[in-house]
């Protein structure tokens, strides 16, 4: 192979490993300090870009040259810096000390939030920046052509390290970051300004997310889908590098940097495969990561599950709720039949969810992966082996539950953020490949034609099919979760040591735990992808897995009732409100934070709370 | 006959020294303490027996056998029960069913996916509350327990293992003085009934000359004296080790602050 070929490939990779280290940088950053992983990283990162974008052409317009060009990109980030300090002062520091899992949903719900304003604010048009003034000639380098601006990049990153460095060493601010890194209670208790310190790190963080998508603006137009793409790239390099160490992200951008340059040329189609198996390679040696160290017990853990005294009033209602839908065709036209479907599989798909988080304790962040992989496996195999319906359903759960048993796996080793980190790096890794690999899954089109056999083709039989179905399957679950499986889960759950102590194997129990809610979900999975005919890659997208963990949130992770209810809500709410509003997006993510703020403990739960406290 | 056989355990975190050639036996039927002041040592030599801590050189043998690689949960199998310094337990379940998980796992039935844990060897949980004290609490929430009654009721699930020896960790911290010898009674007559060896920590000098029959003193990771109660009492170097506060030493007082 032409040796200059490798050498600017390594020169790419450099480039690209800069500028995911800044911003992954203020990711890590944050999470040493507040101890939340912050999933809007990504939006801020986002509105650098499209704020760069933007601003810079106007800049140049007054007066052209590299200052205003450079200037423009600070400004950029000075702004996006001080969104984070708003967003630190009006959401941040309500739930510091909540659990991991309602942190992580709340900032989810200030992506959604960010998404619709972006479009607003900027437009829907991809928006590419002018090229930097005095930078516009590549250079040649062994007789290559090589853009000078990635040389700048690639210098930015070592820059950015260098300032990290002395910021942490040598000033009081500095001094104060590390120590809260360390321990943030001692900090609190030497009497240090903890509001001050918080919000100035928030500022700080969202700078660097800020200049890292305004140094962008040349190479990648700003667009709406970049947060999501860039966070969880993010998420990788700070989990392999170890939360909360910047040398540590520093290493793994680097690494994942090469390895994406020249990844390029093994999997042409996906260079996030690589990644992943760095990732998998990285936790099995250093569960931590790189520079890691044990994760101090954070926040708290969402308290699930717990046992109640039999009510033989569940059954009752359970069967009359049954009776309900199953009397639904009487009376409803097809389209409410479409969404009673919908709900149904919605309240299985949420039902898995809740065996992982409300169960386990398991805060799984990437469920759509199982939800996706079960869609894929049944239109796979009617694509390939034109199988029916009866034969493709099956085969698309036994490729889930192959999935879980693999994810499943290798985050059994970890716990809390880092768990759910990994379950949502996963679950990106797979819609890449459903994106990029077009021969075999369609890529964006996906794969149509997955229609139902003839006798079940009218909605009403689906319908009832469905509901058979996932009936059939929740009492099935709810069994194992009242039968040792679900003990064993919520023993490990409650208490680590008292599980071991007492001979629990907890890792194997986990691991079933994905196997089984991953071949639910890949059941409800294929049911979707046969009621509406085809598959696509937002199966596997991460507003799938949010959408399991909103239905579970509405309802609340203390009861079993409540994932299928709060799937029941969400989807008729949206199917209400969507057409409605341009702002379904926004709406939906105020409600999040909402919820988080005011019903932490959701819809059933609260009610419940109620009754016990009248009681 | 010699149940546990500890041989020369060393740990050190970091530069720290945290336990350096310790050994000690108990005997089936024996109530042997571990003291010492505070970061003496006493909980990482307590966790390389209980496996929570992998020793960095030395040995660990129950009825002669090595368990010195073995995890905790496999220690369990093996006969070794465990209470903790801040108790654990199952919040979630009800106190019964933090009994019934334990025999669950000593029988080998944890992975079912049908059968309801509920009526799962309730009868034996039952009576194992019953040794402890607690069956009239059976079905309430653990959650909802005093701590003194958590603590009696991690004795209950160590005692759901069957085990041929129970560890205990401060076993009587956070508790009133009345539970405190209460709960030792209760321990010492169940090691006795049950031919169990028990080993245990404790900074109560009451309860450790009113229920052990033989004393080790732990001092910076080193084992100093061991001996009977009335030996170690009498002994200088443990009288040094406690920095004068003798008055903790002296029969039949109140415990030092």
């Amino acid at each position: 192979m032409d040796p200059s070929f490798l050498v600017i490939q390594a020169l790419n990779g450099l480039a690209s490993a800069s500028s995911l280290f800044i911003t992954a940088c203020g990711l890590t950053l944050v999470f040493g300090v507040t101890r939340i992983v912050n999933f809007a990283h990504g939006s801020l990162y986002m509105v650098g870009a499209y704020t760069a974008a933007t601003l810079v052409p106007k800049l140049l317009d007054l007066s052209y040259g590299p200052v205003a060009f450079w200037a423009g990109l600070l400004i950029a980030a000075i702004a996006v810096g001080l969104i984070g300090i708003l967003l630190e002062v009006l959401l941040l520091r309500r739930i510091y000390r909540a659990p991991e899992l309602l942190q992580l949903l709340a900032t989810f719900g200030v992506v959604l939030v960010f998404q619709d304003l972006v479009v607003q604010i900027f437009g829907p048009q991809d928006i590419l920046g002018p090229r930097a003034p005095g930078l516009r000639q590549p250079i040649e380098i062994l007789g290559r052509r090589f853009p000078s601006y990635e040389l700048v990049l690639i210098a930015a990153g070592p820059v950015v390290l260098g300032s990290m460095w002395l910021l942490l060493r040598k000033t009081r601010f500095g001094i104060l970051i590390r120590a809260a890194t360390q321990d943030r209670d001692m900090v609190a208790a030497l009497g240090v300004n903890q509001a001050l310190l918080f919000t100035a790190t928030l500022f700080l963080g969202a700078f660097l997310a800020g200049l890292g998508g305004a140094l962008q603006i040349p190479r990648v137009a700003a667009n709406t889908g970049m947060d999501l793409s860039i966070i969880a790239e993010c998420f990788v390099v700070t989990v392999v590098g170890g939360m909360g160490s910047i040398p540590g992200a520093f290493l793994a951008a680097l690494i994942i940097g090469e390895l994406q340059a020249f990844g390029i040329l093994i999997f042409p189609k996906s260079t996030l495969v690589i990644v992943f198996l760095l990732m998998a390679f990285v936790l099995a040696v250093k569960p931590n990561g790189l520079f890691g160290r044990p994760e101090a017990v954070g926040a708290s853990h969402a308290v699930g599950i717990a046992s109640r005294a039999p009510s033989r009033w569940s059954a009752v209602i359970a069967i009359v709720v049954f009776a309900l839908f199953a009397a639904l065709p009487l009376i409803a036209d097809p389209y409410l039949l479409k969404v009673a479907t919908e709900i149904l599989i919605l309240g299985l798909f949420a039902f898995s969810l809740q065996l992982l988080i409300g169960v386990g304790g398991l805060v799984s962040f990437g469920h759509a992966a199982f939800f996706g992989l079960g869609a894929y496996g049944a239109a796979l195999a009617v694509k390939w082996f034109g199988a029916s319906m009866e034969a493709a359903i099956p085969l698309g759960v036994l490729l889930a539950a192959a999935g879980g048993a693999l994810i499943g796996a290798f985050v059994v080793r970890l716990s809390g953020i880092y768990l759910a980190m990994m379950t949502l790096a996963a679950a990106q890794i797979l819609y890449a490949v459903a994106f990029q690999w077009v021969d075999v899954t369609g890529g964006d089109n996906g794969i149509v034609g997955v229609w139902p056999p003839a006798w079940a083709g009218a909605r009403e039989v689906y319908y009832l099919v469905t509901l058979t179905i996932t009936a059939g399957v929740l009492v099935l679950l709810a069994r194992a979760v009242h039968a040792p499986f679900g003990y064993s889960l919520r023993a490990a759950r409650d208490s680590e040591s008292r599980a071991e102590a007492i001979g629990l194997r907890i890792r194997y129990h986990r691991w079933t735990a994905f196997i089984v809610a991953g071949a639910s979900a890949g059941l409800a999975g294929g049911l979707y992808a046969f009621s509406r005919g085809s598959v696509d890659p937002s199966l596997l997208g991460i507003p799938t897995s949010v959408d399991a963990l909103t239905m579970l949130l509405l309802g609340g992770i203390q009861t079993l009732a409540g994932p299928l209810l709060g799937a029941a809500v969400l989807h008729a709410l949206r199917d209400w409100i969507m057409p409605l509003t341009h702002f379904w997006r926004l709406l939906l993510g105020l409600s999040i934070i909402t919820m988080v703020l005011v019903f932490p403990r959701g819809l059933v739960g609260t009610l419940a709370r109620r009754r016990e406290e009248r009681a | 006959m010699t149940l546990l056989k500890v041989e020369r355990l060393t740990k050190s975190f970091g530069g720290v020294v945290a336990a350096s050639d310790v050994s000690l036996t108990v005997r089936r039927g024996e109530m042997v303490a571990l003291i010492g002041p505070n970061g003496a040592g006493k909980s990482t030599v307590f966790n390389m027996i209980g496996g929570q801590l992998q020793p960095d050189s030395g040995h660990v043998l129950l009825d002669d056998a090595p368990i010195t690689q073995a995890t905790a949960s496999e220690r369990f199998r093996k006969g070794i029960g465990r209470t903790f310094q801040v108790a654990q337990a199952f919040l979630s379940m009800t106190v019964l069913e933090n009994v019934q998980m334990a025999l669950l796992s000593r029988y080998g039935e944890t992975r079912g996916l049908w059968s309801p844990v509920r009526p799962c060897h309730r009868e034996e949980a039952l009576g194992l509350l019953t040794q402890v004290g607690m069956e009239g609490v059976a079905d309430r929430p653990s959650a909802e327990l005093a701590y003194g009654d958590v603590k009696r009721m991690e004795l209950a699930i160590a005692l759901a293992g069957d085990p041929k020896l129970i560890l205990m960790d401060e076993p009587t911290a956070g508790m009133a003085p009345a539970e405190r010898s209460a709960l030792m009674e209760l321990t010492d007559s169940l090691a006795r009934s049950r031919h169990m060896g028990v080993l245990f920590t404790e900074h109560d000098m009451d309860v450790v000359f009113g229920h052990a029959d033989r004393v080790l003193v732990l001092l910076r990771g080193q084992i100093i004296a061991t001996g009977t109660p009335d030996e170690i009492r009498r002994d200088p170097r443990v009288r040094e080790a406690y920095l004068g506060d003798t008055h903790g030493l002296a029969p039949l007082t109140a415990r030092p602050a």
